[in-house]
């Protein structure tokens, strides 16, 4: 009978399928980690494919962590080639990395990643100091009365943080917690101002979660407006209502310094050279890592490096650039470049 | 009868509440259906008016000097000319002809950046092919950048002019107005794998991811969902054993899709070896997703069928197997497959456990096997809504309506089939 030809012939495919588990080598390059540096990954990644014979890579987006996991699983092609960074590698991973026989990587450090406040042309420009980030946007502050004790944040003004700040309404916009920029922020400015209190940051020796719980958590009174993961969004609210300030990535200040400004922190105001130099504070590195046993066996990973680190990519006009990444100073690119080309490992101890 | 009766007089009484009451039981239902048909309402307005400019693609036709002096190029043909030479200057010059007056090195940059990132690919794989064209001047069509594309679709609203600078925008309203800038059906969409300028990007390889997810699906689960069916209903002795079986597949059926890509993840990229983000594993786990959905609809089916023609098989001495074969399975499989309709429809929507095995990523290549990378429909949609260019947004839509597309002309086939194949007793 038809029919049953027709189920027996579909039992035998199906069987045939799931029998034959492949170990077969790969053309492709994987690449896997963080979703900041996804942005400026997958901009190569179509470049390398269309202007070279070499197919265009695979990125996942698995956050830092999770990248360095799968990385450092091991070697062969079920493993990713690269893996991005929002941070750099911890010694941790790179001693499972070790264990599990990924010896060889080498770290490309790409550039950084600024992130700003920034507000209206129209209005004055602010100068914030860490600490006062702080005390304008968490949930719970130190009491301001003295103590070592935590009371719902009473900031309502700047001037009720300190005397030398504009008598305006504290009116934040900033990215929701789903985003990269957000925890960047929240670790970087945030944290950055929080330890300043030293009895805050004796309990992180103590108990980490409750550490985290006072440094990362954002006022929730509606002076703090998370604005969807739109930027845009913030820059027409900044241009329109001038007392309000706006958090977001070094890139939108760029493309729109016509209509807003950036509030200095700690004095330092964010360029491209301060970010790169690290001067300005709410600003972090990001790498990428390679492995390179992996080199040669699939192909085109040391070719992708390299494209990512020509200076029409990363350079100071490179394509990236127009992405919103802030390059390395010119000796850095040369010293990482030549890195590239030779393959260079960590050794471990410099991190 | 006597109306003098208390019950008589009391039912009478009652009976215009009853009335009353059934009428406002169907209002209840009525008013059910219309807060479904308003928010199904609600949700095509917003997608469809978001996302129709997803289905437009905006180019600009320019007469470009393909000189080899601007180019660095002398022959085509070498390979090593061809990777040193300059696309990019050929356009230029040919954008500079509309705006003489771009000179200075900032406009130059401007006015590069009114045409996609790719263009200066596409002379150069004008040139490769047909090197006899250096040295001619050809007109030719190329995507716009993607700010611009935004700003001429949304020419009436401001928001979606802010990348764009003043000069810029001047310049663009002057092509438009002398027709070097138009918009057309954008076939780019269905042609084409992911890519980082929405003016580029396609849906056409998370299509194929699908139908090859789908398709591997399909050949495990509906044999195996079937068979199982059979068996637990025809020739299962009813014993503690099958009960157990039993209150598993049910309970299967309702458990979290992305348990099953945890499952995927351990058993067929853990303990097989098998790669990541490819269409068999990703089917496997649907496949997993789905068995419990169709081995229910099956014995439901198979239970349908009445019992009358089982006996008359086997009345005139019909072997078992052949009662089963010969007229069981053929009478029950328009239900069947109805079942395994629905089930894959479902599949098709899922992306939960496809994030565990790799298959959310950026993918390029249009896959060309099982075993090459690929993503589906729905994970492509959720990677454009939450990418930031504005661009993305009304393909994220565009994406949406497609994959409701396919959707319901799953259904229909579901229902087309129950409608052409089942036989009423």
């Amino acid at each position: 009978m038809k029919l049953k030809a027709v189920i027996s012939s579909l039992v035998l495919t199906g069987s045939a399928l799931a029998v034959s588990a492949p170990a077969m080598a790969r053309d492709t390059v994987n690449i896997v980690g963080s979703s900041t540096v996804y942005p400026f990954a997958t901009v190569v990644a179509e470049r390398f494919g269309r202007n070279t014979d070499f197919r265009t890579p695979k990125l996942e987006s698995t956050g830092s962590g999770g990248g360095l996991k799968l990385f450092c699983a091991g070697i062969g092609t079920q493993h990713p080639d690269i893996t991005n960074a929002s941070r750099r590698m911890k010694k941790s991973e790179f001693d499972m990395c070790q264990s599990n026989g990924v010896k060889d990587i080498t770290e490309v450090k790409i550039g950084s990643d600024g992130i700003v406040i920034a507000n209206s042309k129209e209005a004055d420009p602010m100068d914030l100091s860490l600490k006062q980030v702080f005390l304008a946007l968490a949930k719970e502050v130190p009491d301001p009365n003295g103590g070592e004790t935590l009371v719902p944040n009473p900031y309502q003004k700047w001037s009720d943080i300190d005397a030398s700040l504009p008598a305006v309404e504290i009116s934040v916009m900033g990215p929701p917690p789903t985003s990269g920029t957000r925890d960047a922020f929240v670790e970087i400015a945030m944290e950055g101002g929080c330890k300043q209190y030293d009895w805050i940051a004796a309990i992180k020796k103590q108990d980490k979660g409750r550490y985290k719980s006072i440094c990362h958590s954002m006022r929730e009174d509606g002076l703090f407006v998370e604005a969807g993961e739109n930027d845009n969004l913030i820059v027409q609210r900044l241009a329109q209502d001038k007392d309000t300030l706006g958090i977001f990535g070094y890139s939108f200040l760029m493309e729109n310094s016509s209509r807003i400004q950036a509030t200095t922190i700690n004095g330092v105001t964010p360029t491209p050279d301060t970010i790169a130099d690290e001067d300005y504070p709410v600003a972090r590195s990001l790498y990428f890592y390679i492995k390179n046993a992996h080199v040669g066996v699939v192909p085109g990973v040391q070719e992708y490096a390299e494209e990512f680190t020509s200076e029409g990519a990363w350079g100071d006009n490179g394509y990236l650039v127009d992405v919103g990444l802030i390059p390395n100073p010119r000796s850095t690119r040369m010293d990482v470049a030549r890195k590239v080309r030779s393959l260079e490992s960590m050794t471990g101890n410099e991190l | 009868m006597s109306d003098q009766t208390p019950q008589a007089e009391l039912i009478r009484q009652s009976l215009k509440k009853r009335y009353r009451k059934e009428k406002r039981f169907r209002l209840y239902g009525m008013l059910a259906i219309a807060v479904a048909l308003g928010s199904l309402l609600i949700l095509f307005t917003d997608i469809i008016s978001k996302g129709y400019t997803g289905f437009i693609k905006t180019t600009i036709t320019l007469e470009v000097p393909l000189d080899g002096e601007l180019m660095y190029l002398q022959d085509p043909g070498d390979s090593e000319q061809l990777a040193m030479a300059d696309f990019q200057a050929p356009i230029l010059a040919a954008l500079q002809q509309h705006f003489p007056e771009a000179s200075s090195r900032q406009d130059q940059r401007e006015l590069n950046r009114l045409v996609g990132s790719y263009a200066a690919n596409q002379v150069r794989d004008l040139l490769k092919t047909q090197p006899a064209l250096l040295g001619s001047t050809k007109t030719l069509e190329f995507l716009v950048h993607d700010t611009v594309s935004v700003y001429v679709k949304h020419a009436d609203n401001p928001a979606y002019s802010i990348r764009l600078s003043e000069q810029q925008r001047r310049w663009v309203d002057q092509l438009v107005a002398e027709g070097a800038i138009q918009t057309s059906f954008n076939d780019v969409l269905f042609s084409r794998g992911a890519s980082r300028e929405p003016s580029n990007a396609g849906i056409l390889g998370a299509i194929v991811g699908s139908l090859l997810t789908m398709v591997v699906t399909l050949v495990i689960a509906f044999p195996v969902g079937v068979a199982a069916a059979v068996y637990l209903e025809e020739f299962a002795p009813q014993n503690r054993l099958t009960d157990f079986i039993e209150v598993n597949i049910n309970n299967l059926a309702a458990v979290p899709s992305i348990i099953f890509g945890l499952l995927g993840l351990a058993v067929f990229i853990g303990l097989f070896g098998m790669p990541r983000s490819v269409p068999v594993v990703g089917g496997l786990v649907l496949a997993l997703m789905t068995l419990p959905t169709i081995i229910i609809s099956s014995r439901a089916a198979i239970k349908s069928v009445p019992p009358s023609i089982r006996e008359a098989a086997e009345g005139i001495g019909a072997s078992r197997m052949q009662v089963v074969l010969h007229h069981l399975v053929p009478l029950a499989m328009p239900g069947m497959m109805t079942g395994s309709i629905i089930g894959m429809a479902q599949a098709l929507g899922e992306t939960a456990p496809l994030l565990l095995i790799g298959m959310v990523a950026f993918i390029v290549e249009v896959p060309d096997g099982f075993f090459s990378s690929a993503t589906v429909l729905p994970v492509q949609i959720y990677l454009w809504a939450s990418s930031a260019e504005q661009g993305f947004i009304e393909l994220a839509s565009a994406g949406i309506m497609i994959l409701l597309a396919f959707m319901i002309t799953m259904n229909a086939l579901a229902i087309w089939l129950r409608k052409r194949l089942e036989r009423r007793w």
